[in-house]
């Protein structure tokens, strides 16, 4: 029992890598803004990150260098898509293949590397409690943060002004516009929470989960990440939902392996993105579904007075 | 008080469309000197290995094709992809998937067969590169899934069938446990143009495809079609032009090109299926496309070019120290750079009076 136990944990801990940068590119899509340089942000801020906690010792400073820089460059790719109108995807691209080459390039130094040992981070009293404990209670504090932070954007999108501000730049950006909303603000405000958020995930990716630095460690993480959005109908809740799920998955082929199943590793670390690509499908049958919950002016170019 | 203000051009400017891709590796190059000041090395060396040592000698510009026509032949591909607005980011798993099949064919050769077998191994990545393309198409035509996500998501479950195949099935027994295949029989190689020098036929295909799909775009109705749906959906669907055989027809193409290419690369320079197939060339011909403006010539600069960053990127390891993926670097780079530059293709700069008289 305890095996299950600790899969569901290490579910957890995968899961929240997942759900803050999935949480971060919601908020971009809400405000009519897909970002396909989600890998490239998270590769970067795992190495930023990563390196910042073996010269100071500090995974705070850390966390803070990786959210730093996802930020960073997300205001690269929101100066180029929302102040120069180039196209969304291919400007998102090309913020992957560059973050894929500079990560590569700024962490060869640091693949040997390693960080002080990480602490246990059981809360007192509640993670003695048999099976719940160790499943539940022995999580680093970012895993419930994420847990508030999912419920605290629902509130934001959904019950106050701004949200809905905000909602409305990805729904209809020339109404909001029209109404004296400043959009390309808007969405530039947006695109940087979202990089911020990516680079938080990717250094909690470096510095708790693994923790370790591998080039393209990622993984395609980034892209789960973005596919948890459709498969989410971009609600927040199910956004949460959907990376505790493939969190899971990805922990599976793991205990998979540990229990001596009579299959492939590489088909087991096939399991993640083929997942992906079913439940894509699953969701994206239904046209209707899509059409009504997609924030309208997703991926198109607002400027105004053209 | 002045403001930079764009204001949008009546006609896109034929001009700065082609000084656009020119402007963007001035400013690549530029980054790159900076860098290289940064990192404590001599531009003007770093400038050498990137742009000199590739072209210096027949030997070197021999390697600057070998690099190039991969790249060529799946930026082809990729360009009717783009044009017809089918986006697959995949290419590289397509690839991969082309190299494997191609390799399936060259084992079960014998010493004792013919120069044709290589028109089997060829075919067979031609074909598996289009079934591979073929399942994002059919995601996408069947269940809307986006071909973005799937095509790119591909790409890590074909890494995963690689390495399957050489560290399971199909390892050399009598490769000291190194997950590689055997050597492929000489008689599977795809045959070199000259002794000393790694250029093979493959080139030919890949200038052959430039004309192929040059004819295609510019002087067929399925090709207008195709750049049709791309540009104007509702036009094309008003014209009676299917979008479902538009996607179809895009994803084959450049599915059959990347595995192509793949079976050019495993049967040709590399010899063997190897976890080290896989260098990038799916990704890195999404830039050749858009720097060679997804004109079929425009690529065959934009390929040449590239090859010489990954070339460059090499030479920067071995002479200068400095890492290999400095070409990814520079190439993520060059991307963004044509990105901002083509905004003068569509806008014009111009300064603003703030406050003046009206």
């Amino acid at each position: 029992m305890d095996s299950y136990a600790l899969l569901i944990a290490a579910t957890l801990n995968a899961g929240t890598v997942l759900a803050i940068a999935s949480l971060g590119l919601l908020i971009n899509e809400k405000a009519g803004i897909v970002n396909l340089g989600a890998e490239g942000m998270m590769l970067c801020a795992a190495i930023a990150g990563f390196a910042c906690v073996v010269h100071t010792g500090s995974d705070t400073m850390g966390f803070v260098a990786g959210a730093a820089t996802g930020a960073l460059m997300a205001a690269v790719f929101g100066g180029l898509v929302v102040w120069l109108n180039t196209n969304q995807y291919a400007t998102g691209l090309a913020l992957t293949l560059f973050g894929t080459g500079f990560s590569a390039f700024a962490g060869i130094n640091y693949v040997q590397a390693q960080i002080p040992e990480r602490p246990d981070f059981a809360i007192p009293y509640l993670s003695d409690i048999p099976l719940v404990g160790p499943a539940l209670f022995h999580q680093h504090p970012l895993v419930y943060l994420t847990v508030v932070f999912a419920l605290g954007l629902i509130w934001f999108l959904y019950r106050t002004r701004s949200g809905l501000i905000l909602r409305s730049v990805g729904e209809s950006p020339e109404s909001a516009h029209a109404l004296g909303y400043p959009v390309r603000w808007i969405r530039m405000g947006a695109i940087m929470v979202g990089g911020a958020l990516c680079g938080l995930a990717g250094a909690y990716l470096s510095i708790i989960y693994t923790p370790l630095w591998v080039e393209g460690m990622v993984a395609g993480k980034g892209w789960i990440a973005l596919a948890l959005t459709t498969f989410a109908t971009w609600r927040p809740a199910r956004v949460l939902l959907g990376a505790y799920l493939f969190g899971g998955v990805t922990m599976l082929q793991f205990h998979l392996q540990g229990v001596g199943v009579e299959v492939p590793s590489q088909v087991l670390s096939m399991l993640p993105y083929l997942a992906t690509i079913v439940v894509l499908a699953f969701i994206s049958r239904n046209p209707r579904w899509i059409r009504i919950n997609i924030p309208a002016a997703m991926g198109k170019p607002f400027y105004p007075g053209s | 008080m002045h403001k930079l203000k764009l204001e949008a051009r009546s006609q896109p400017s034929q001009m700065w469309s082609y000084a656009s891709p020119v402007l963007a590796l001035v400013c690549t190059v530029v980054i790159g000197v900076i860098l290289f000041s940064l990192l404590g090395k001599d531009p003007m060396k770093g400038l050498q290995v990137f742009f000199w040592e590739p072209i210096k000698s027949g030997y070197a510009v021999g390697e600057l094709l070998v690099k190039a026509t991969p790249l060529l032949i799946i930026a082809l591909g990729l360009a009717v992809c783009f044009r017809s607005n089918v986006w697959n980011i995949g290419a590289e798993g397509q690839y991969i998937l082309g190299a494997v099949g191609a390799s399936g064919v060259a084992l079960m050769a014998s010493p004792s067969m013919g120069g044709w077998i290589v028109v089997p191994v060829l075919l067979a990545g031609v074909l598996a590169g289009m079934f591979w393309a073929g399942l994002t198409a059919f995601l996408r035509d069947r269940f809307n899934a986006n071909e973005i996500l799937v095509s790119l998501m591909l790409v890590y479950v074909a890494v995963q069938v690689l390495n399957f195949l050489v560290f399971g099935p199909w390892k050399d027994p009598l490769g000291y446990n190194f997950p590689q295949t055997k050597t492929f029989e000489a008689i599977t190689r795809i045959p070199r143009l000259f002794a000393g020098s790694r250029v093979s036929i493959g080139i030919f295909f890949a200038l052959i495809g430039v004309g192929v799909i040059w004819i295609f775009f510019f002087r067929t109705r399925s090709g207008f079609a195709q750049q049709v749906g791309g540009l104007a959906p509702a036009a094309s669907r008003y014209a009676g032009f299917s979008s479902r055989r538009a996607l179809w027809t895009a994803l084959l193409i450049s599915g059959g090109l990347a595995g192509l290419a793949g079976a050019l690369e495993v049967a040709g320079p590399i010899g063997q299926l190897t976890p080290y197939v896989p260098a990038g060339y799916g990704f890195a011909a999404i830039i050749v496309a858009y720097v060679g403006r997804l004109h079929p010539v425009g690529m065959v600069f934009s390929a040449v070019l590239m090859s010489m960053f990954y070339i460059g990127g090499e030479l920067a390891q071995s002479r200068l120290g400095l890492p290999k993926s400095l070409t990814g670097v520079f190439q993520g780079l060059l991307l963004f750079s044509l990105l901002a530059c083509d905004m003068l293709v569509n806008y014009r700069l111009r300064w603003i009076a703030l406050g003046g008289p009206k």
